[in-house]
């Protein structure tokens, strides 16, 4: 009846999982209890969980991500605890479970911190700076959130019920094997990427219809903002990687269930082919996640240094420069699997040549600022901070691209250094500085600068009190996920970085303070114009937040950085263009498809993990019978009367009018000087 | 303005179409029926020079791979053009570059997995070399 | 803050003419009246032609996942663990059979787009139930070959040569199962609902996979039957 399923799975006798769920639990049941006390239930169910607006699921995305990350933070203070208190003692950790944190810290922070962080951002960006009113497929947008929610929820259940996977973030075969790993934790694993997997594929697919096929009127590929680019970039690998990663897990599943040998010691299987295909897909991963915020720089720093961004054609050529180079370069995962000389060769020169797009990107941002009227703002501090910081990360993989230095940094701490240092100051701080930077346009008020200020300061020296020693010990010959330390000189490093996660656990706090404070304080800090920065492209034309809508009437783009050129315009002209001629608009209805789907989704791979056989074939025709519930709806689309777009647009216009005529006086100001 | 407006719309609808829809320029070898029937007649053909070849001795050996593979990549050049209708149309350049990139991630995935699990084999000694070692 | 933006519109106002200002390096001349350069400057595309894109960047994705197969039977094929390799198990008749029933359905699943063109719904329906046959029958066959080689000991578990061969060949029927319960899916709703728009685009992204399915297959008899049974 309940398949592998017992009383047993649930790990009474590991203390710190019950606890941390118990605590989990009850805040997740207050919550629960204050909304339906509250009777926020309908409210939620119409404007946010069943909402298909693109804004909306991109706030949601972030909201998943920002939660995920606080866990995968946990995940790494549980770690680094661990390893201080280790040196030549046991710890509190027994191994089977510091190695389910490490690993689930490892797939938490990439699948579910990460990605969903920056596929928010581009949810929510890209359609405001296109021009447009939504994604391409708006109801496929909110069913591929849900279906990322619903991994994130099997990696949670993992923690009760059962137990994550001990392989790492990445489950090697053959360690992951059902000889090796005869539990259910790396099919927790399993199942739970495959979810949300699709839920980026689609996403992906979504995103990239959307650049290459919904633009403004103008909006020619050499007008769209930079973002949109790297966006584009991202999610053509997305499109192009992700497949790889379904087909190789799939092989591995197979393994597992079914008995096929592709990764396996005997019958002819080849565990390095697992190493291989998984790195196919890992490294544009990389990419995925870096591009985005690559263009989250560029946006910023153009913005607050008043200035254009520098080279722009240069820039897009090194993104896509990257984009298909990325594709080229996954062997040096593996140097050490004994491909020989001229294989690493080969991959190694491609690893370095790939480094030269970055290296651009990196002068243009400088540049950027080279000239500029510099507002040091918390998102332009995340960014000067990431370009420091990402600079070092860049060289040291530049280090370990190398083939022979790579046979000695293989697997040391100076490779978790490596990546942490790209992944943190990249995405992380982009995410941040992107959060920062387009918080006004969502919610229509700023974020508290001072605490934001704290928050940044305080993460930045936490992540360089962390990773300098890292490095180090890398050095030393400190190799990655070990549970106790042999050694007792490493033991002022681990404390050190101990000291380090605190302070990083600080600024996890001064964020939230910032977030609470800004809550707080919205009415000082609100954003009346919609443009709170001088922005350039057009997400500041419209009001913050922008209607459902979007834009009362779709731009009409002219130049490169669109906003910036109608403001202009608007200052030469010495007023607004003429009042467009309102149109009613039609937009696409909410759908309940989406969380019903990945409802379904959910069981049917909480079943498959337990081999509940009855319920994934209940799951399996339950999620068929929403798709043609869907197919079958009769009306897709709801009409907004031309009314009440006329009514919000003049709305909009007096605000724009009485800003032109504030920076007109400005300007007069100016004039004698 | 507005009559600007209108130009840039016309051409824009003009120079695109769906994947799988006849182009709108009506460059194609035949459309409707004639084109599915060519399609068919064509790949046929080639479906059957494929079975037929591997069946006798009138191809060297060796060679036999090569003109497979050649047969093949010819056939789904056949069902992209008659069946698909990806031509070289400006409306068709979006669709055609998607499927470039596609094909070229294809291929890197295939023949980078082949050469490097190729390498890892001559790096690794034979089994069977191993066990008369270990004796 | 806006005052210190006015300070530097020099970067943004230009355009025309104004070659030397060094913040222009590397733009367009895009911030004038210009021609817009690029391509897509009408404004967003009609739905089909975004359904249909988007549908074509799926398959291309999809594809690339069969890529991640092929690559695993390229490089596991001859690994048979001293069982029965390709050429002991494959009956290329059965393939020829499968290869043309698949060849047909194409043709037919693109007589019946040319029948929704012209809006007969007869014949759509009659297409769409000839393509939708002739997968099934493709289907039994192959379930027929796999039943037969597990029966002789030669299942997914004996070597990786033949994981590699089941997931793979196996893939690609599970995608041809998918397409007949998606053509039966859509024949019920043409039948209730008739000729919508946005039935026309599932049918064009139908029409789309179907072919997909016989291009893959293309691939598929000719890497791993033909040259699998030659050796």
């Amino acid at each position: 009846m309940f398949g592998k399923l017992s009383l047993d799975a649930i790990p009474f006798s590991q203390p710190i999982p019950l606890v941390a769920a118990a605590v989990i639990g009850v805040l997740l049941l207050g919550v629960l209890a204050w909304i339906t006390k509250k009777g926020h239930w309908p409210y939620l169910w119409h404007e946010w969980i069943t909402s298909v607006d693109h804004k909306r699921i991109g706030v949601m995305y972030i909201l998943l991500a920002l939660v995920m990350l606080i866990r995968g933070f946990s995940d790494a203070i549980l770690m680094r605890t661990q390893q201080a208190m280790a040196v030549n003692a046991p710890g509190y950790l027994p191994p089977e479970h510091y190695d389910q944190i490490f690993s689930a810290h490892g797939a938490i922070m990439i699948f579910f911190g990460a990605m969903p962080f920056v596929i928010g951002l581009m949810n929510f960006v890209v359609p405001l700076q296109l021009g447009v009113r939504d994604v391409a497929f708006p109801t496929l947008n909110s069913t591929s959130f849900w279906l990322t929610a619903s991994g994130a929820l099997l990696v949670n259940v993992s923690l009760v019920i059962g137990e994550f996977a001990r392989t790492g973030w990445l489950p090697y075969a053959p360690l992951s094997e059902k000889v090796y790993s005869p539990g259910v934790g790396v099919d927790y694993y399993l199942w739970a990427i495959q979810i949300s997997g699709i839920g980026t594929l689609m996403s992906g697919i979504n995103l990239v219809t959307t650049i290459l096929k919904v633009r403004a009127p103008g909006m020619s590929y050499l007008r769209m903002p930079m973002f949109c680019w790297t966006s584009l970039a991202s999610n053509l690998l997305i499109v192009a990687a992700f497949p790889i990663l379904t087909a190789t897990l799939a092989m591995l599943t197979l393994d597992r269930y079914m008995g096929f040998h592709f990764f396996t010691n005997d019958a002819g299987g080849n565990p390095m082919l697992f190493v291989n295909l998984i790195w196919a897909w890992g490294h544009p991963e990389v990419y995925i996640l870096v591009l985005p915020a690559f263009g989250v720089f560029s946006e910023v720093i153009s913005t607050f240094s008043s200035k254009p961004l520098f080279g722009y054609r240069s820039m897009v050529a090194a993104t896509l420069f990257i984009t298909l180079v990325s594709f080229t370069v996954w062997l040096h995962h593996f140097f050490t699997m004994g491909a020989g000389a001229n294989v690493n060769a080969a991959f190694g020169i491609a690893t370095s040549i790939i480094a030269v797009g970055t290296g651009v990107k990196v002068y243009n941002w400088l540049f950027t600022m080279y000239g500029g009227k510099v507002r040091f703002t918390t998102p332009m501090l995340w960014s000067i901070a990431f370009m420091v910081t990402f600079v070092v990360g860049g060289m040291t993989g530049v280090l370990l691209a190398v083939p022979p230095a790579d046979f000695m940094l293989h697997n040391s701490l100076f490779l978790v250094a490596h990546f942490h240092n790209v992944i943190i100051g990249g995405v992380l701080f982009g995410a941040f500085a992107g959060m920062t930077f387009w918080f006004p346009k969502a919610f229509g008020f700023r974020l508290h600068e001072g605490w934001g200020h704290v928050a940044f300061w305080l993460s930045l020296a936490g992540f360089l009190i962390v990773f300098t020693p890292m490095y180090w010990l890398g050095l030393e010959g400190m190799t990655r996920r070990l549970q106790h330390v042999n050694v007792a000189g490493w033991a002022p490093f681990l404390w050190i970085m101990l000291f380090g996660v605190g302070i990083m656990g600080l600024g996890v706090l001064a964020q939230i303070m910032q977030l609470l404070v800004s809550i707080r304080d919205r009415d000082q800090l609100r954003d009346e114009t919609g443009d709170p920065w001088d922005g350039r492209s057009l997400e500041w034309a419209t009001t913050s937040p922008p209607p459902s809508f979007n834009f009362a009437v779709l731009p009409d783009v002219r130049g490169e950085e669109a906003y910036w050129t109608i403001k202009q315009r608007a200052i030469e002209a010495q007023g607004l263009v003429e009042e467009p001629e309102y149109e009613p608009i039609e937009m696409p209805r909410n759908s309940a498809t989406g969380v019903v789907t990945a409802f379904f989704a959910s069981f049917t791979g909480f079943a498959l993990i337990w081999e509940i056989w009855w319920l994934v074939g209940v799951g399996l025709l339950a999620a068929y019978g929403t798709f043609v519930w869907f197919a079958w709806r009769k009306e897709d689309e709801y009409e907004i009367p031309v009314e009440e777009v006329a009514a919000y647009d003049r709305e909009r216009r007096k605000v724009r009018a009485a800003w032109l005529l504030r920076e007109q006086g400005a300007r007069a100001g100016e004039q004698p000087a | 303005m507005s009559e600007g407006k209108l130009e840039r719309g016309e051409r824009g609808e003009r120079h695109d179409s769906a994947p799988g829809d006849e182009a709108a320029s009506g460059q194609e070898f035949g459309g409707g029926v004639t084109g599915y029937v060519v399609g068919l007649l064509l790949a046929l053909a080639l479906t059957a020079g494929s079975f037929y070849m591997v069946s006798t001795d009138l191809v060297w050996g060796p060679a036999i791979p090569a003109a497979l593979i050649v047969l093949a990549v010819a056939q789904m050049g056949i069902h992209l053009v008659f069946f698909l209708h990806i031509t070289t149309g400006p409306d068709n350049t979006n669709n055609v570059l998607a499927l470039a990139f596609g094909v070229l991630i294809v291929l890197l995935v295939v023949f980078g997995s082949m050469w490097i699990m190729d390498h890892l084999s001559h790096q690794l000694m034979p089994m069977g070399e191993m066990m008369k070692r270990m004796r | 803050m806006s005052g210190a933006a006015a300070q530097h519109r020099g970067g943004g106002q230009g355009g025309q003419g104004k070659g030397g200002d060094p913040y222009r390096l590397g733009h367009g001349g895009g911030h004038g009246h210009g021609e817009a350069t690029g391509r897509g400057d009408g404004g967003p595309a009609s739905k089909r032609i975004t359904t249909g894109y988007g549908f074509w960047i799926f398959l291309l994705s999809d594809i690339i996942m069969f890529s991640g197969f092929f690559a695993a039977y390229a490089v596991l094929r001859g690994e048979t663990a001293g069982g029965p390799g390709g050429a002991e198990l494959f009956e290329l008749p059965r393939v020829a059979i499968e290869t043309g029933l698949l060849l047909l359905s194409s043709f037919t699943c693109g007589l019946g787009a040319v029948a929704t063109e012209r809006r007969n719904l007869a014949w759509t329906q009659i297409w769409l139930l000839v393509t939708g046959l002739l997968g099934f029958i493709f289907l039994v066959l192959e379930v027929q070959e796999f039943a037969q080689m597990i029966g002789e000991g030669a299942g997914p578990a004996r070597s990786a040569f033949l994981s590699a061969f089941f997931a793979l060949v196996g893939c690609h029927g599970l995608h041809v199962g998918v397409g007949i319960l998606w053509c039966g899916t859509m024949m019920a709703q043409l039948w209730s609902r008739g000729f919508l728009p946005a039935i026309q685009r599932r049918l064009m992204c139908f029409n789309l996979f179907w072919h997909a399915l016989d291009i893959i297959w293309v691939a598929l008899f000719t890497i791993v039957y033909l040259m699998g049974a030659g050796r």
